[in-house]
């Protein structure tokens, strides 16, 4: 439904020249949901306004339900428009316009009917829950309000992609929430093919189906929300993932940790458990089979969509062939084992 | 107070109301096109030409530059050939007219600038054409703005017109030029300017109530 190919953005020229955004591919298939997590300024923003042409790419196409967009002139290329909706952070509502006529701006830009906007519009503040805000005007509304709004606005042409600009980094968690439940609704009721952009591992995690990780200016890591949230492949999505997860090793610990093993240290290891390895009890084994006992520092478990993840920041103690033998035991199983360092044993 | 004072009071009030309406009007006509020109053709705007852009401020600029005293005779000629005369509040009007088309063309600018540009990309990820964003959201979103702009214009007028009449214009400035100052007439003096006061409370607060109206932020 969208894809991208080659699509690079620079600002500036020569020596000045900043590079938003680097060849990039991207392919998103009729009615996903497919998101680009990344931090600020590391591209998406760019990456996401090349789609509707808001920015014009410096190479490469766009296409847009089979249409290549950046072959377009000016006049198809605002025909092209009304199948693209998209939403913004700051939902860009017209002040001067109440709900219902902010909704119906769209169908006045394509000429539609009077009494069929009426038709139109009623529906979609049905759909978004904003029955009774008819004639309020923005500034009277929450910020969630304000971005059901914004998607009714955004559906009025009946789009067959939903484009989505940091729509929930304004909103509080339980706003979020709300919005994030409409979009899924939306997207399963209509079919709608939405790409959204956000730094928000919360937003990726509740909705959607695939997921990019860019940084300065590229796409780094590409996939299934579920793999990306058990293993990320690259460091960044690491970060990106523990700092979500809020497993770090507790700052005491930290000070105490040595990079090197010694003969009298005990070695401290993440274990991140997902797949069958969830319902394996492992840390008893370890105990029993491998004759080494497990301190667990921090652990958590955590659903992603269909799948359950683990997580255990845990120190092993024995003597050093048993604990050699106790990762080894757990590396063969399906799970991740990170060794965080080593501490010396106590005395 | 005789009656023929009365009535020349009167229609001096008549005279202004008459050179700031028309000045006011036609003014806001040309330069509320002029200011939008102004705004939307600013390099990185929805039909951005720089060149266009410098040259309209360039004569924007000169016709704000010049004292208003001076445009008034300046543009004795000019009067001569619109109105066939140099004397009288038609004749007045002319240079009014043009001292305010800048004026009224940098606020209307002004009020659109402070339309978030958010909006106007909002506007074109829905695919809508320059037009279409001038008309359904840079000028809605900035009518408070401009309103209060046209309102600031409309009180300069005021004052101006009593500088036009005092050079053969009529209205309460060469009534009370006239008559309150040559004649030492004290009494007409504090009427002209009481007069002139009170307009410009009823124009400001005309435009403060339309303001308030046109404003859902």
């Amino acid at each position: 439904m969208i894809t991208l190919d080659n699509v690079s953005k620079t600002y500036g020229s020569g020596s000045q020249a900043i590079h938003a955004l680097k060849p990039t591919n991207l392919h998103v298939p009729q009615g996903a949901i497919h998101g680009v997590i990344g931090l600020s300024g590391a591209g998406k923003s760019t990456l996401i306004r090349c789609v509707n042409l808001l920015e014009r790419p410096t190479t490469g196409r766009v296409f847009v339900d089979g249409q290549e967009l950046t072959a377009l002139d000016a006049k198809a290329l605002n025909q092209a428009r009304h199948r693209v909706g998209m939403i913004f952070q700051h939902f860009n509502l017209l002040s001067s316009r109440t709900v219902f006529a902010n909704v119906a701006l769209p169908l006045e830009l394509m000429g539609v009917a009077k009494r069929e906007i009426r038709d139109r519009v009623q529906p979609l503040l049905d759909l978004t829950g904003l029955s009774d805000k008819v004639d309020k005007y923005p500034a009277e509304l929450s910020g969630g309000q304000k971005q059901r709004v914004a998607i009714a606005r955004a559906l009025a042409s009946r789009p067959k992609v939903l484009l989505c600009d940091e729509a929930t980094s304004a909103l509080d968690p339980q706003t979020t929430a709300s919005i994030l439940e409409l979009l899924q609704d939306i997207n399963r009721k209509l079919g709608l093919t939405i790409l959204l952009i956000t730094h928000e591992m919360e937003v990726v995690k509740t909705i959607c189906h695939k997921v990019g990780l860019i940084s300065a200016g590229e796409l780094v890591e590409e996939a299934d929300v579920g793999d990306f949230f058990t293993a990320p492949s690259t460091r960044l999505g690491r970060d990106f993932l523990n700092a979500f997860l809020e497993l770090e090793p507790p700052q005491a610990l930290v000070d105490r940790l040595e990079a090197q093993a010694g003969p009298s240290t005990h070695p401290v290891v993440r274990l991140t458990f997902a797949g069958d390895a969830v319902a394996t009890p492992l840390v008893s084994r370890l105990a029993r089979d491998c004759g080494v006992d497990v301190s667990i520092l921090e652990a958590k478990v955590e659903s992603i969509q269909d799948r359950t993840l683990g997580l255990m920041i845990a120190e092993l103690i024995g003597s050093p062939e048993k604990t050699r033998e106790a990762l080894d035991y757990l590396e063969s199983h399906d799970l991740q084992v990170e060794v965080l360092g080593h501490v010396q044993r106590d005395a | 107070m005789s009656s023929a004072m009365l009535e020349l009071i009167l229609e001096a009030t008549l005279d202004t109301l008459y050179m700031v309406g028309i000045s006011g009007l036609i003014a806001a006509a040309l330069g509320l096109p002029l200011g939008v020109l102004l705004y939307v053709t600013r390099p990185g705007q929805i039909l951005a030409q720089p060149s266009t852009h410098h040259v309209l401020g360039m004569i924007t600029n000169i016709g704000r530059s010049i004292p208003f005293i001076i445009l008034l005779v300046a543009l004795i000629p000019v009067t001569r050939m619109l109105v066939g005369t140099s004397i009288g509040t038609s004749a007045a009007s002319v240079p009014l007219t043009i001292a305010a088309i800048p004026f009224v063309a940098r606020l209307v600018e002004g009020a659109l600038n402070e339309v978030p540009p958010g909006l106007v990309e909002a506007a074109q990820s829905m695919g809508a054409t320059p037009y279409q964003i001038i008309t359904k959201v840079l000028l809605p979103e900035a009518r408070g703005g401009i309103i209060t702009g046209l309102t600031i214009t409309v009180v300069t007028l005021v004052s101006y017109s009593a500088m036009a009449g005092a050079v053969g214009g009529g209205g309460l400035g060469d009534l009370g030029i006239r008559y309150g100052y040559h004649r030492y007439n004290p009494t007409i003096m504090l009427i002209t300017v009481v007069i002139l006061v009170v307009m410009v409370q009823g124009f400001q607060s005309l435009g403060d109530t339309l303001v308030r109206k046109s404003d859902h932020k």
